[in-house]
């Protein structure tokens, strides 16, 4: 049976759903509508993801990072700090690692973008991912996809690579859980057979 | 982020035109800073012009000058041969600034132009003067660890972020614009404003003007420069302290010197008194710890950067040590 008291306060859920569900409608309302001629407005852009031509919507405001991961569910990509300081979503454009959180998806209209997602080649692991699981090269893993692709990216600029070289061009990539010796043991063995 | 309009026109004076026709327009080149500053409310621009479709990333090497394009990553220059070679101290400069995905993504245009990092400039919830002229300044009387101790007025002590605009004051580079009344050329040394009571002016460029190159003298005794950058941490931030000297050597005695101090000033610092006290010196510590007491005889501390003079001093002594050794 319903107690008075419970009846008093479903009714003022009900009423306050209601004033919350109506302001919302209000509040949609009062967004502008874009003209699609508005370069404010989603335009659709042609990305070379992982070598497949993707076509999406975005608005110019989009960052790279949100239209990989929220357009097109590409959530091996971490946003961590969203400012340019952990580099967990170092992906590479054209070849070139970068941080897409401080860029925008409309500037890459055109570009080769490759994710960690398009690290491994028909189901085989980079030796770069090889390495990161024999070395146990991570803890909770958050960092771990942009790592790999920052060393992917540092083995293809060709240079010679020690320990001490290794954490300098790997310095874009913060790990919080302080895996840093076995990142590095990682990258080293991945120089030396990839 | 709010929304804003966004235009990729593919010739400078495109560029220009789009500028002009929207009252607080930026443009976007690498993103570095201005996407951060915008994504904290410090910018919010309606119009964002990616310039990246211009012809700006050649690096070009004349008799007398590296010509760099606005639009060269960093990477590309920290990378290219002839400045590694005849002007190491840029390179290094460039090696040593932010990570390697920004120098990916940084121009050196941008680099240029970079805003301060004085979190009270970053912070909407705090008065600037540089980012709300007459606002106030929430640095003064607040953490200043970071903050200048040369260049400073009653209305911003921010330090100028820049490694490389460091070295390029040593190396008295020339920074080519465009703007819809045509091209000029500006000193590096007319480039920047010291804050005033105008902090919100950085530098010389009329609203909507371009960096479309910038040209690298090459110093008859370049090849015998470094730069020094002292910060928290080995790699991955910005200066607490920084060097950029260049010296012409001869048999022990400095015939020429040219040097400049990054991460204590407002901007980036020259210091021609201590140059003067380098020339026809010997190269001995004690000359170079005299011309790091000249170097700072104006510095000003506050309490928390107090210590960022005695850290130059070290920083501009250990520099010519490396470059005499």
């Amino acid at each position: 049976m319903l107690s008075r008291r419970r009846f008093f306060f479903r009714a003022a859920i009900s009423t306050l759903a209601a004033q919350i569900g109506l302001h919302f409608r209000a509040a949609a309302q009062r967004l502008p509508t874009l003209h699609p001629n508005d370069s404010r407005a989603a335009r659709a852009i042609t990305i070379n993801v992982n070598g497949v031509e993707r076509t999406l919507t975005v608005e110019p405001r989009v960052t790279l990072l949100d239209a990989l991961r929220d357009r097109l569910g590409l959530t091996g990509t971490k946003k961590g700090c969203d400012q340019g300081t952990c580099g967990a979503c170092t992906v590479m454009v054209n070849g070139r690692r970068i941080d897409s959180c401080l860029t925008l998806a409309v500037m890459h209209a055109g570009d080769r973008v490759v994710t960690v997602e398009g690290i491994a080649q028909n189901g085989v692991l980079h030796p770069v991912q090889r390495a990161f699981i024999t070395h146990d090269g991570f803890q909770c893993g958050f960092c771990t996809p942009g790592q790999i692709v920052s060393a992917v990216a540092l083995l293809n600029e060709g240079k010679r690579l020690d320990r001490e070289t290794i954490r300098t061009e790997m310095s874009g990539n913060l790990c919080r859980c302080g895996c840093y010796p076995h990142i590095v043991d990682a990258v080293l063995e991945a120089a030396g057979t990839s | 982020m709010n929304s804003f309009r966004y235009a990729k026109p593919s010739s400078p004076s495109a560029a220009l035109t789009e500028f002009a026709g929207e009252r607080g327009a930026r443009y976007v080149a690498g993103g570095t800073n201005i996407l951060d500053l915008m994504k904290i409310a410090v910018e919010s621009p309606p119009l964002l012009i990616d310039i990246n479709a211009l012809p700006l990333t050649s690096i070009e090497v004349t008799g007398d000058a590296i010509h760099v394009g606005a639009l060269a990553r960093l990477t590309d220059v920290a990378e290219n041969e002839s400045v590694r070679t005849h002007l190491p101290l840029v390179a290094i400069a460039l090696a040593q600034s932010a990570s390697p995905q920004l120098r990916n993504m940084a121009t050196i245009g941008g680099n240029l132009l970079q805003r301060t990092r004085c979190p009270y400039f970053r912070d909407t919830a705090t008065p600037c003067n540089k980012r709300a002229p007459k606002s106030g300044c929430g640095a003064l009387g607040g953490e200043i660890r970071r903050e200048a101790v040369l260049g400073t007025s009653e209305h911003c002590i921010a330090t100028h972020a820049s490694d490389l605009a460091v070295a390029l004051a040593a190396l008295d580079a020339t920074v080519h614009v465009t703007g819809l009344s045509g091209n000029r050329e500006i000193a590096l040394h007319d480039f920047y404003r010291l804050p005033g009571d105008t902090p919100h002016v950085e530098t010389s460029l009329d609203p909507g003007e371009l960096i479309v190159t910038v040209s690298l003298p090459l110093l008859s005794y370049g090849a015998r420069s470094t730069y020094l950058k002292v910060r928290d941490r080995a790699q991955y931030d910005f200066a607490l302290a920084s060097a950029a000297v260049a010296l012409d050597l001869s048999g022990g005695t400095i015939r020429q010197a040219r040097v400049a101090l990054g991460g204590v000033a407002t901007i980036p610092w020259r210091l021609p008194q201590a140059e003067v006290l380098l020339r026809n010196a010997p190269a001995t510590r004690d000359t170079f710890e005299q011309a790091a007491d000249a170097a700072l005889a104006e510095a000003r501390g506050r309490g928390g950067n107090d210590y960022k003079i005695a850290l130059a001093k070290r920083t501009l002594v250990r520099a010519l040590e490396i470059a005499t050794a």
